[in-house]
């Protein structure tokens, strides 16, 4: 148990946890911020994906340190979601990994008073020692409320900090507030309830609290709170990770028997007496010096929900998003491929050759670097994702959309992951977070690659210009591009299909119940959304980054071996033949690479012609070497043995090998193909692009017929929008659902639905004639 | 009594009306009251979503989505 464990090693340096708790939107981040500074420490509780906050308080003596907390937002201590569980438990301490607070500060919105005071003063009601941070005093002031903090402190019996967290105003109180509650020693266990009960309610907790207090691992936190939240909420004694004594649970199931017999409902009834005695605070503490007037808040909304101009205005903000994502990060996502390039052509030319420099370059520096590439893209996303976030738009996206997503059975909130893995998955899976119901979460996990990713776009390309006719389509649109939309439009239809079948099936649930608030509108803050973007980024590359490091160096070894010593020896010669033509004077094969490597050093324009002719045969030498240990690698082997699988998709063992090797990240696929058909050295610069576009033209099938037909370019796009290939989405859903059964099954059944729908485009195709 | 109730999605935007009982399920019920939506509570429906669902409701101050389908289930009474 937790708690005794946390009592046994009460050392003397122990810092000592306070935790932020309250509801969500009143502000708590920005007074986290505002108390830690910026080095706060970013995790996750154990087994679980809420994300854990915490930070050393500024100001404060070295020893005792003191440890904020962040715990997630709740509504109130009988959670509904996974977030406002790990706050319960965080707060009843039950979490072995976090240690037992020593004081909590329960942040309070002063404009939303009633509904924020149902949370605080069950918080309070615990018995630690408590400070309140009244927060948003300037908010509550332009809407006419006066709130008297003092007269709050005496009816809550609590210290209170009036505040206006996003200025800084009241944080040197608060701090003082923590310090001195941090210094009590004892708690105040026996704090009564603000609440009146109805007498037989008051008397079942009286004599539960009595049994509680009886445990010898009692927990120092009021026992007559612990027994109405046990009474009047199911989960808290279903919850596994509670674990109450039997006697403890049948004493509860008998006292709920008896109420309803009384004709209570005791799953309520302490809801409507809490909200009673919250109402009078309210009454006594509050003076409405103004009329309640429309607020900016509100008059916004007339227009951002509005039936039209909200559409409209919905609408054009998505676009622009999804505009920004591509057009903008493009060029320094070319600035950050190109820099990767010459990191790995300086590194080739500086180490010696060898297995490992190999590696190094193709494997690590290549494959790391084809991730790390797509950063300025997940930036770009998260500073919109987090503008509407703070903003206060996302809820009033997923008001508008919701009736949409709800046709499919999702959630309005859905849709910004699916959004944002059009830009990449990855963060499209992390944007889940905000899903409540761990079911649709789910769901959204298990459709978001379907969403066409920016790494397909370089396939998407390729095949199109391959194996598309140039036509105009009624005169006016260009077949490729309406391809290109119909390769979107699918992934869209099939991600929202899919969805409907997975909640009709697998993960069958109703339709998530959209209760959701509309907080009112605030400036963001930057530093807010920096810090929220450089979180986000450093998760992405360091998780991702691993894993695609250990999937690229096994990719690497399949491609590269086994080696064929009759192979090398043949390309060692070609080599060396080709750099005597021009230097007939190098003989043995170590001058014949200190040759190229003074030739690679030198100024390309000083070159002789003889020079340039000699490194340009080096270059077909290699590629052709290349191609030649691909074909009999261990990956060349797979797609000759897959070939039976794939045939009836129209594909043969080479295109085999560029599915296989896409199974990392797709756009590998463009690469791939230039080395097995020896498109010069494997680039993607637009003019290798249309070499390969012409090379790929040129191929025929053993019929004569081109291979790359119009059939095969379309059962080939098919494959590619459904198809999981990308390893790092694969880890981040393992990471993200704590297991490796979601992200196999998501792998298999978007590997079938590829094959089956590239097979009724092929076979259909060819069925209607086309070749 | 049940004939002199109405259901809160019956109400046209900017109606208000007194909350009288909600018929959900009961962890849903717990919620919506924990959110403040107990008996006795004025409820203000401000609007429809452009496309006619979820509605925005005004509670203790603030600002609450639900959709028809749970509003339908929430009974409330005439404002006098």
């Amino acid at each position: 148990m937790s708690s005794s464990k946390a009592k046994g090693k009460k050392l003397e340096n122990a810092p000592l946890f306070v935790a932020l708790t309250g509801n969500p939107n009143c502000g708590k981040t920005t007074i986290f911020n505002g108390l830690t500074g910026l080095r706060a420490k970013i995790g996750n509780y154990a087994g679980v994906t809420v994300e854990r906050k915490e930070g050393r308080m500024r100001g404060a003596a070295e020893t005792p340190a003191i440890t904020i907390l962040d715990l997630p937002g709740t509504y109130s201590l009988g959670p509904k979601t996974l977030d406002e569980r790990i706050s319960r438990d965080a707060l009843f301490q039950r979490l072995a990994e976090v240690p037992a607070p020593r004081a909590v500060v329960v942040v309070v919105d002063a404009a939303n008073l009633q509904r924020n005071l149902y949370y605080a003063t069950q918080v309070i009601e615990l018995g630690y020692p408590t400070v309140l941070a009244l927060n948003m005093m300037d908010v509550a002031e332009q809407n006419g409320h006066q709130v008297d903090a003092l007269k709050l402190s005496e009816l809550l019996e609590t210290p209170v900090v009036p505040m206006v967290a996003r200025s800084g105003k009241g944080l040197a109180e608060l701090k003082e507030q923590i310090l001195k509650a941090t210094a009590q020693s004892q708690p105040a266990t026996n704090r009564h309830f603000f609440c009146q009960l109805p007498a037989v309610v008051q008397t079942e907790v009286e004599s539960l609290a009595r049994l509680l207090a009886q445990r010898t691992d009692a927990p120092p936190f009021s026992p007559p709170a612990e027994a109405l939240l046990l009474l009047s909420d199911d989960t808290a004694l279903q919850d596994a990770e509670m674990g109450y004594p039997p006697e403890v649970v049948a004493a509860v199931r008998e006292a709920r028997q008896r109420l309803t017999s009384a004709g209570l409902d005791w799953a309520t009834v302490a809801i409507e007496s809490r909200y009673q005695a919250v109402a009078a605070i309210h009454q006594a503490a509050v003076t409405e010096v103004a009329e309640i007037q429309e607020t900016f808040s509100d008059r916004l909304d007339r227009v951002v929900t509005h039936k039209f101009w909200g559409l409209a205005i919905f609408l054009g903000l998505m676009a622009l998003v999804f505009q920004s994502i591509f057009v903008f990060a493009s060029a320094p996502m070319d600035l950050i491929s190109a820099g990767i390039d010459r990191l790995g052509e300086w590194v080739a030319h500086t180490l010696p050759p060898g297995a490992f420099t190999d590696l190094l370059v193709n494997g690590i520096i290549a494959g790391v670097g084809a991730v790390v590439m797509f950063l300025p893209q997940i930036l770009l996303l998260f500073l919109f994702v987090s503008l509407l976030e703070d903003s206060g738009y996302m809820a009033r996206a997923a008001f508008i959309m919701d009736r949409l997503m709800s046709k499919v059975g999702l959630h309005g909130k859905s849709f910004i992951p699916m959004l944002s893995s059009f830009a990449c998955a990855i963060p499209g899976i992390m944007a889940t977070r905000t899903i409540e119901s761990p079911k649709d979460r789910l769901v959204t996990i298990l459709i978001a690659p379907l969403m066409s990713c920016s790494a397909r776009l370089p396939v998407y390309t390729v095949l199109i210009a391959a194996c598309l006719p140039e036509r105009r389509v009624l005169g006016i649109v260009q077949l490729s591009g309406l391809v290109m939309l119909g390769a979107y439009l699918t992934g869209v239809l099939a991600a929202l299909g899919m969805a409907w079948v997975f909640k009709k099936t697998l993960l069958k649930a109703t339709t998530p119940l959209l209760i959701m608030e509309l907080p009112p509108y605030k400036r963001p803050l930057v530093t807010v959304i920096l810090r929220h973007m450089w979180d986000r980024s450093k998760l992405f590359l360091t998780q991702a980054g691993t894993v695609i490091l250990g999937i690229n160096i096994l990719l690497w070894f399949f491609a590269s071996y086994p080696k064929n010593a009759a192979l090398e020896e043949q390309y060692q010669q070609a080599k060396a033949a080709a750099v005597r033509a021009a230097f007939p004077a190098v003989a043995s094969p170590e001058a014949v690479e200190m040759k190229l490597a003074e030739l690679a050093r030198m100024d390309k324009t000083k070159l002789t012609p003889a020079a340039t002719e000699a490194l340009a045969q080096v270059a077909l030498v290699e590629t052709e070497h290349q191609a030649a240990v691909l074909r009999q690698s261990f990956a060349g082997r797979l797609g000759r043995l897959i070939e039976p699988v794939i045939e009836p998709l129209g594909f043969d063992w080479k295109i085999g090998i560029g599915i296989l090797s896409s199974f990392a990240a797709r756009e590998v696929f463009v690469s791939t193909m230039s080395v097995v058909y020896n498109v010069g050295q494997a680039g993607a610069s637009d003019e290798e692009k249309t070499g390969l576009v012409k090379v790929l033209q040129q191929q025929k099938r053993p019929d004569g017929a081109p291979l790359y037909s119009t059939i095969t370019g379309l059962s080939l796009i098919v494959f590619y929008i459904f198809a999981l290939q990308c390893a790092s989405t694969v880890a981040v859903v393992k990471r993200e659902t704590n297991s490796w059964k979601w992200p196999l099954f998501q792998w298999f059944y978007l590997g079938a639905l590829a094959w089956l729908m590239s097979f009724l485009v092929y076979q259909g195709g060819r069925l209607l004639g086309f070749s | 009594m049940a004939d002199a109730t109405l259901s809160l999605a019956s109400l046209t935007g900017g109606l208000s009306a007194i909350i009288a009982e909600i018929n959900t399920s009961s962890e849903d019920r717990s919620r919506l009251m924990e959110l403040g939506l107990v008996p006795g509570t004025v409820v203000e429906v401000v609007r429809y979503a452009p496309m006619g669902d979820p509605l925005e409701i005004k509670v203790r101050g603030y600002l609450l989505t639900l959709r028809r389908h749970e509003a339908e289930l929430i009974r409330v009474t005439p404002k006098v």
